[in-house]
Order: C-alpha cells, then structure tokens, then sequence
C-alpha cells in the first residue's frame, strides 16, 4: 500500500510538557487507520497534527518531519489553508453552525471563493448523497441545521467537510456523542468513504475499531508520561494475535 | 438554634422579591415623574422651532439636532476603532504585556469621570488641534469616552464564542479573517451591538463632556465645524440658570423617549439582521 501520510521522529511539546514522543509512521491510502489507546494519551494531539490543528494553541511546538503525499506538512512555509483543504476534520460534537443547512456545507467552498449558485447546490448535493441524507433533508435545506437531530447533525458535519473535496479525513472520536443507530450509519459510511479517501479516526470503542479499520496503531504514555506508538499493524493481526501483553490487556478491555 | 430550611428559602426569596421591586417601583416613578411633568409641554412646534430667549420661548429643535450628529460622529468613529481593539486582543495576539496594557489603559479610561474627557477635549481638540467648539470636538471626545465600553463589550462578545466555531472554520480550510468574518463575528455581533447601544445612550445623554468640546450655543448647525448645544446640555442650563423648569422637563421627557426609540430600534435592527443569518 502507498504511504498517504508518514511522520518521521514526531515529537510534540506543550510548554515544557513532552506530549507525543518519537512517533514514525506511514499511513496507507484509501484505508481506515484507528488510533486506539486510554484517555489521555495523544490520539486527538497526533490527529491534530495531521491538519495542523495544533496551531490555534500557542504554546504547542511540532518537532520532526510529517508528510502528506510526500509534501512536508510541519514546516513554517507549509500553506496551511491549503493544507486543510486536503486534509478535512470531523469533530467530536456535532459543531453545526447557528445556520442553515445549506450554508453550512457551502462554508469550505465559500471560502475557496465559489460563489456560483448552480456550482454551489451541486456541491450541496453531491456532499449530501455522499452521507447518504440527500433525499432526508432535500426539502429543507433552509432550515436551521440545528434543528436535525444529533446523529443526522454528525453526518451533516461529514457532509460539510466533504463538500470542501478532502483526499484525508480525520475523525476525532465522531461517534462517541452519537446513539448506537447513527454510530452505525456513520461506520458505514467511514467504510464507503475509504474508497476514495484516506480515514483516519480516533475512538475509544475497540468494537467499532474492530469493525471499520484496516490498520490500527495503539497509544499508550510511557512512565514519563510521553505518549507513544506503541503497537501498529493490520487491525486483523492486532486485534487476533497481539504482538505485545499490554496492547492485548487493552483491546480486550483489561484496561483503560 | 438553626433555621429551618423552609424557613430560610421564606425569608431569602422575601428579600430578593423586595429588593427586586424595589429598584423597579424607584425606575418606575422616576420615569412617571419627568414624563408627567414633560410630556404636556411637548408640542409639534417644541420639536420643530429653535429655542426663543435663551430657551425660555420656542422649541427645542436646534438640540435635537445637536445631540444627533454629536452621537452620530462619536459612534461613527469609536465603533471601528473599538471592534478593531477587540478583534485584536481577542484573536490576533497572545497575552503579552502589551495586551496588558491595552487592556489596563481602557479600564483607566472607562473609570475616568466625563468632566476630565471634557476638559481633555476643549485642551486638545478645541484648542491644541484648532477644531474650535464644535460637533466634530464633541464628537471625538465622547467618542475617546466610549471606547472602553465597546472594546470590552465587544472583546466579551467574542470571546464567548465558541472555540469549536473556530476549529471548524478553519478545518474546512477558511483563513483567519475567513473565520473571524463567517463564523465569529455572526456569533459575536449581538453582544457587539449591545456595547454600542448601550454607548450610544451615554452620548445622548452626556453633558459635561459635550458643553466644554461643543459649546453652547442654540443655533441651527449648519456643519460638524460649527458649535451646537445638545438636549442634555440645554435642560442641564434650562434648570440650572431658573429658565424655564417646563421645558427643562419637556426635554428630558423627549430625551427618555430618544434613548428608548435608540434601543428598541437598534434591537429590532439587531435581530433582525441575526435572524437572516439562520
């Protein structure tokens, strides 16, 4: 499998405080990649810097080379905003804006300056049928996207984030404000999605990483408590045959 | 020996129902007060004639007029300066000791008494910057007057919003002022709007900043260059000199009634715009 994104000696400070430690590795395209681990950890940190969401804290500083498509993504001259085109975030809540529907998915467009109507309905369709809620909400996409409810908001999020054409998408543990039904909905999306994006997702539901992932990398802080990769591999081999006792106590909920 | 619960939640809820009608049986006769005693002497000529011997005779419209363009010029320019100041010290800057700073010197300001914002503008802009007593002088001063009090509504107002705004705009690849334009600043702007209401009503009804910096006088204007006499200065002198308590009264009645149309009006505006944003 081709590396979408790898990272070489990636390491993350708060102040003083030592976050990720040495982390180096290639995430495949076209796959689900779960990061597992306890609370606590880094999984959301070393998501956030795939999109350089890092950014907004002053006091985070990125240490070591991350690459997307071979392009270094941790440098100062890094284009950023481009960088986020590519690289789409679905968030833990639901972050619906107090708007319309429809104005909430043209929002990444509208920022790239599309302005025409047509060109935006068909991006609003075409994002809408990706999360397959096209046909539920095609009447009403006036209406406050607050007013659906939660599990559709998540996937409205999805569609959003979509809307902007991102070849990766991070999932910051998207399920876990969610019901079992709506979970369900978005797993099968994560897996239609994989298809032609690269899916990245935190979660804390070992099942769920089970289920959806193609290859997991297992968190875990060391005794200083540096987060570190301690376990990565194919989600098969990982979840039947651990290579490590503390990866296997885990996944099969001895902890954490 | 201890209270009863009950007893307790009895007396609580007492004092904080009297304290509480109160303040508004006080707000109340107030109000019914100046309106009762002005109200009859509001006429269609009192809103439409310059003032007559000193204020004694005619109407109060030369005022009217005052006051509005010195608020207007104030607002005009404290809004974009304060918003800017928010903006910044809430978006574009870390803590640092200028952020201290800029934020200390607007607490000192905004604690400043109106009369040394008076004084500081007939110095400054009436005589160092030969603006002469005029609604321009007037405006610039109450304008430094209002400053704190938009920075740091407007800085409340956009620090309330939600983080998670942010993230998400610029995860769909929106750049700072993308952010700040499309989703902050939607959230932020009733907060905002209400700083600058509450701004505004202290313009319609300052005195002493405003007779030092625009004068006195009860002509027409005829520029922002020329003097004028605001509402609150004239039945500040109407009373003080024993002119005419009548119409001392009519145009206090008048000015309640301008802050009041101030407020409802800029709230509908408000809600309104807020309304087409959903």
């Amino acid at each position: 499998m081709d590396a979408k994104i790898k990272t070489q000696s990636l390491n993350l400070f708060y102040g003083d405080f030592h976050a990720l430690g040495d982390i180096t590795f290639d995430i495949p395209a076209h796959a689900i990649t779960a990061i597992i681990g306890p609370s606590g950890c880094g999984k959301s940190t070393l998501l956030r810097v795939f999109n350089r969401m890092n950014d907004l804290i002053p006091i985070c500083r990125v240490e070591g080379e991350v690459f997307l498509n071979g392009e270094p993504v941790n440098r100062a001259d890094t284009d950023v905003v481009a960088l986020r085109q590519k690289v789409g975030m679905v968030f833990q809540k639901p972050n619906v804006f107090p708007m319309s529907i429809y104005d909430n998915i043209v929002m990444g467009p509208r920022h790239q300056g599309v302005k025409n109507k047509g060109k935006l309905m068909e991006i609003v369709e075409r994002s809408l049928r990706q999360v397959a809620m096209w046909d539920e909400v095609k009447d009403m996409l006036k209406k406050p996207g607050q007013s659906i409810a939660t599990g559709q908001q998540q996937r409205l999020c999805i569609a959003r984030a979509l809307a902007v054409e991102p070849e990766v998408l991070l999932m910051d543990e998207s399920c876990s404000a969610l019901d079992p039904e709506s979970t369900m909905k978005i797993e099968e999306l994560m897996v239609e999605l994989a298809q032609k994006h690269t899916i990245i997702t935190v979660t804390h539901n070992m099942e769920q990483a089970a289920r959806v992932s193609d290859m997991s990398a297992f968190m875990m802080i060391d005794e200083h408590h540096v987060g570190r990769l301690h376990e990565y591999s194919k989600t098969d081999e990982m979840f039947l045959n651990p290579r490590d006792k503390l990866t296997e106590d885990y996944i099969t909920g001895r902890f954490g | 020996m201890r209270m009863k619960p009950q007893t307790s939640e009895k007396i609580a809820k007492t004092l904080i129902w009297t304290a509480a009608l109160s303040v508004l049986v006080v707000l109340v006769a107030i109000l019914v007060y100046i309106l009762l005693k002005g109200l009859p002497h509001i006429s269609w000529s009192f809103l439409t004639e310059i003032p007559r011997s000193m204020g004694r005779e005619g109407g109060i419209a030369s005022t009217i007029v005052g006051t509005l363009l010195v608020s207007f010029v104030a607002i005009i320019i404290a809004v974009p300066f304060g918003i800017g100041t928010a903006f910044y010290l809430a978006e574009y800057t870390r803590e640092t000791m200028v952020t201290r700073f800029i934020r200390f010197s607007a607490e000192s300001l905004a604690a400043i008494p109106s009369i040394v914002y008076g004084l500081f503008g007939l110095s400054f802009f009436v005589i160092s910057l030969h603006i002469g007593l005029s609604i321009l002088a007037g405006g610039l001063t109450l304008a430094f007057m209002i400053l704190p009090t938009i920075i740091r509504t407007s800085e409340e107002a956009i620090l309330a919003v939600p983080q998670s705004y942010r993230e998400t705009s610029f995860s769909l690849g929106g750049t700072k002022w993308q952010t700040i334009r499309k989703s902050v600043l939607p959230s932020a702007i009733q907060g905002i709007a209400n700083g600058i209401i509450l701004s505004l009503g202290r313009c319609v009804a300052e005195t002493a900043a405003v007779f030092l910096t625009a004068g006195m006088t009860l002509h027409m204007a005829t520029s922002i260059l020329a003097p004028t006499r605001t509402m609150a200065v004239h039945f500040y002198l109407l009373a003080m000199e024993g002119i005419s308590m009548d119409n001392a009264y009519g145009t206090a009645a008048l000015l309640i009634i301008l802050v009041f149309i101030i407020n409802v009006g800029a709230n509908a505006f408000v809600n309104k715009a807020m309304a087409k944003g959903k």
